[in-house]
């Protein structure tokens, strides 16, 4: 051991480029992700916020646009091609490329080692290669934006045969489709490196005394999510090559024969739509479970930490997403319901989606029980692990109309559904990220970030979401049905004209109050107050034993040894409030 | 103390969210009580049980929105602290535990029987014989209602005969005798109230759904498959029918009208209408 360690730290003087740029180093990498994923997230919210703009004011002429954007907005009139493009992009580049991006990518690189008690991942290079590819995914998938004919048309879950037909589908079927499929086959590859990396690291090096029900939390989300990772990517990927043979090679594996396109009947035959559907949700269900339990396994030690109490239930917080990880690969046809799916399948995938709202519920109801008797230090990282409650709480709930399938019929592919999503599986986790960005900023960059900025973050955000998304379900119980260029030319949504206004300025507000956060994050970086001590938080993981920031290497000569679980806070007897894992037992008391 | 500790310190940022939780109650109990915005007018037989499963879940649902999210709220408020207190040390209740997650197993096994009755009623249901049978094929970005006529009987439809300048917009064979009195319309669907009507939904192109708010009706007509629902209009007038799925860049134009005649009369006066309009083509 001693020889490896030797080894292991005679670590040359790297120069700028390979210690900040080409990095094999764990933590670096995870702060690339973090960094790329945000730049992501501001082209993905800018986005939406044209969207907003066409579905409040739907026809409105916007003469400076017009004179930005000539094409997009032909006679200053949003292209109606444009607003079904700015809908697929934003979807595709807030699940891929911010949330599965962020909170895997950023989250998972940074903290695996560091709280397992490793000294880096266990296939460095593969991670370093994992991000690259990542990178050039993000740099394909915008340039879907800049081609001809423009990007793809037909949503983030691309649904066959519209994307299988090219431009005679629609204009970004074209070239804007090809180069979607192409950056999330790369995507996926980008993930199945990672996740080959998150499984074996977090299966074979942990530290001396961290057994598995001593991980933190947020290691068994991070494990459970690479295994889902694992499993689910490759039907992706898989999707995504027989797509490209119908696009480019002329097979048939989602177009059915006697499709008619354009007055001219197509020569496919035998394919099935359904097929690609099937397809495509076997993947994105486990999807949005890939994105929410990290969330849940961050927002849990955070909450436990600034409510300096034990998480409540620890072995039930373990079981209950392990056993999410388990349904989530057979409830993927709730999305199918009116699809013409077997109505008997409908029956069966509402019960397994029921059951799977088993679990969510013991998690809420564990995170009450770590609250209740708490004495909570109110930081903005604490503030967004409680907002993530209350907004995954709203999301999962509104989840129960759409997992009857009844219900569902009237409630499908409308604002309901937007409603829904939008909070549980991208507001939640985007709080639970943040919350994680506040609290382990330190450790990434040395400083702190500011909070006073970080609360009127808070709770310009909380407001903002609230206003946002709740009225969607409104919207959706009134029929508004998602994707539509202009309600008004309905009847029956007219009423909505007000509501559809309000939820517009109130994105606006939430998006401006995101550059508070963006500019507190950057500025903060160079300028934050300085980080004197290890452990700020007073915390008890293991990357709290480290400098902030944590140099190569993490740890020192030793590696520490564990010798409890993650969650002593406030506990009787001991000098301080919170015993950190590597303290032998007894030793807290002196 | 039930809660090991005793309260906390009232904190200003305990009590905002606290606040802020019961702002989010009352405004979601005025909105889901008071339903200043709600479903468009029913109109049709099984609708009815579709917004009697969507309540039952809303009352349940409801219930466990104000409760979690009040009692959090009511937590974050009571349990603050200034930064030095110590919390409670007890992180297990098996008992607890056990109940809510049984508690919350057979809520949830209630809601799918509930639903489930609802969805054998709407799909392993035949429609009634004498019901009205309309073939609905939809294209980029339109709906074709393809009528029987008086015989009942469809006449032959081959894709091939479909014509660039629309005015065979199914590909009807006029040469078959059966297709002597179909008509064929564009956007335009008719049905009767108190008439079951069969719709046989088809796709020419890609996916498009078949959406009718006002009879909870919804149905993605897929290239390649042929697929059925049935509905009963318990109301005269015309409603909106929409593309629910994303077709392409047109997709939000695609709308048609369904008209639910008060007699069958009416109903056949305007096939007439329609037939003779076609005749003269």
């Amino acid at each position: 051991m001693q020889v490896e360690h030797a080894t292991e730290h005679a670590h040359p003087q790297l120069g700028f480029w390979r210690k900040y740029v080409f990095s094999t180093d764990h933590k670096i990498i995870g702060i690339q992700y973090m960094i790329t994923a945000m730049t992501m997230a501001v082209v993905g919210g800018l986005l939406s916020m044209f969207m907003r703009l066409q579905l409040a004011w739907p026809g409105h002429a916007w003469p400076a646009l017009g004179k930005i954007f000539p094409v997009a907005f032909a006679g200053n009139i949003m292209d109606p091609a444009f607003y079904v493009s700015l809908v697929t992009m934003h979807g595709t580049i807030m699940v891929f490329f911010l949330f599965t991006a962020v909170l895997t990518g950023a989250f998972g690189n940074f903290l695996i080692p560091l709280q397992i008690g490793a000294r880096d991942m266990a296939f460095p290079f593969l991670n370093a290669l994992s991000y690259w590819v990542f990178l050039l995914s993000c740099i394909v998938i915008i340039s879907a934006l800049f081609v001809a004919g423009g990007a793809p048309l037909g949503g983030w879950t691309a649904y066959a045969p519209l994307s299988a037909l090219g431009e005679a589908s629609g204009p970004g079927e074209g070239a804007g489709m090809t180069l979607w499929i192409t950056a999330l086959g790369l995507f996926t590859v980008s993930g199945l490196m990672g996740g080959l990396n998150y499984v074996t690291t977090i299966l074979t090096m942990r530290t001396k005394g961290m057994s598995m029900m001593r991980l933190p939390l947020t290691q068994w989300s991070l494990l459970i999510t690479a295994v889902l990772g694992l499993l689910a990517f490759p039907v992706l990927l898989a999707a995504a090559i027989l797509l490209t043979f119908d696009r480019v090679g002329g097979t048939s594996f989602f177009i059915p024969s006697g499709i008619i396109m354009n007055n001219r009947l197509l020569g496919n035959s035998g394919g099935h739509p359904l097929l690609w559907q099937h397809l495509f949700w076997f993947f994105g269900h486990p999807e949005v479970y890939i994105v929410i339990l990290p969330a849940m396994g961050m927002a849990s030690d955070i909450l436990s930490t600034f409510c300096r109490k034990p998480i409540f239930s620890y072995k039930m917080m373990v079981y209950s997403m392990v056993s999410i990880a388990g349904l989530s690969f057979i409830v993927w046809g709730h999305h199918m319901f009116v699809s013409g799916m077997s109505p008997f399948l409908g029956s069966v995938f509402t019960m397994t989606t029921l059951v799977i709202a088993v679990p969510s519920a013991v998690k809420t109801f564990n995170w009450l029980g770590t609250i209740w008797g708490a004495r909570i230090r109110f930081t903005t990282a604490s503030l967004f692990a409680i907002g993530f409650i209350s907004v995954f709480v709203s999301g999962g709930l509104s989840g129960i109309f759409l997992g009857s399938s009844a219900a569902d019929i009237y409630l499908q592919d409308t604002y309901f559904v937007v409603a829904h999503f939008h909070l549980v599986m991208a507001i939640a986790p985007l709080f639970a990220a943040f919350g994680g960005i506040y609290f382990w900023f330190p450790k990434m960059f040395g400083r702190f970030m500011n909070e006073t900025l970080g609360k009127l973050h808070f709770w310009g955000s909380l407001i903002g979401v609230y206003a946002v998304f709740f009225p969607m379900h409104i919207l959706g119980i009134t029929g508004h049905m998602r994707r539509i260029y202009d309600p008004l030319f309905y009847d029956f949504l007219k009423p909505d004209k007000g509501m559809n206004i309000f939820v517009s300025v109130s994105a606006f507000c939430l998006a401006t109050v995101q550059l508070v956060f963006l500019a507190n994050f950057f500025v903060s970086i160079f300028a934050g107050r300085r980080v004197k001590e290890n452990n700020p938080w007073q915390a008890t993981t293991l990357e709290w034993e480290t400098p902030c920031p944590t140099g190569h290497g993490n740890f020192g000569d030793e590696l520490p040894v564990v010798h409890r679980w993650a969650f002593d806070y406030s506990v009787p007897g001991a000098k301080n409030d919170f015993v950190p894992q590597t303290v032998p037992p007894g030793a807290e008391k002196v | 103390m039930a809660d090991g500790n005793g309260p906390g310190r009232i904190t200003i940022a305990g009590l905002a969210f606290a606040f802020m939780m019961l702002v989010l109650i009352v405004v979601s109990l005025w909105l889901f009580i008071a339903k200043p915005w709600w479903f468009p007018q029913l109109a049709s037989v099984r609708g009815g049980d579709i917004d009697g499963v969507f309540t039952a879940v809303l009352i349940v649902t409801g219930i466990a929105f104000v409760g979690v999210q009040g009692v959090l709220g009511y937590f974050v408020a009571r349990y603050g602290s200034r930064g030095t207190e110590r919390a409670g040390y007890w992180h297990d209740n098996p008992k607890a535990e056990a109940g809510l997650l049984i508690g919350t197993a057979v809520i949830m096994t209630i809601l799918v029987f509930m639903g489930q009755r609802v969805w054998a009623s709407i799909y392993f249901t035949d429609a009634p014989p004498g019901s009205l049978e309309v073939q609905v094929t939809g294209e980029q970005f339109a709906w074709n209602f393809h009528y029987a006529g008086p015989d009942g009987v469809f006449g032959r439809t081959d894709a091939k005969l479909i014509t660039n300048d629309g005015t065979n917009p199914v590909g009807l064979d006029k040469k078959d005798p059966a297709s002597k009195d179909d008509i064929v319309v564009v956007n335009e669907m008719h049905a009767v109230v108190g008439k079951p009507v069969k719709v046989r939904l088809r796709s020419k192109d890609v996916i498009h759904s078949f959406f009718l708010p006002n009879m909870r009706v919804k149905q993605d007509a897929v290239p390649g498959m042929s697929i059925l629902v049935w509905l009963e209009p318990t109301r005269a007038g015309t409603f909106e029918l929409a593309c629910a799925e994303l077709c392409g860049l047109g997709h939000y134009k695609m709308k048609a009208t369904l008209t639910v005649d008060k007699t069958e009369q009416d109903l056949n006066n305007w096939a007439k209408g329609k037939l003779a309009e076609q005749s003269g083509n």
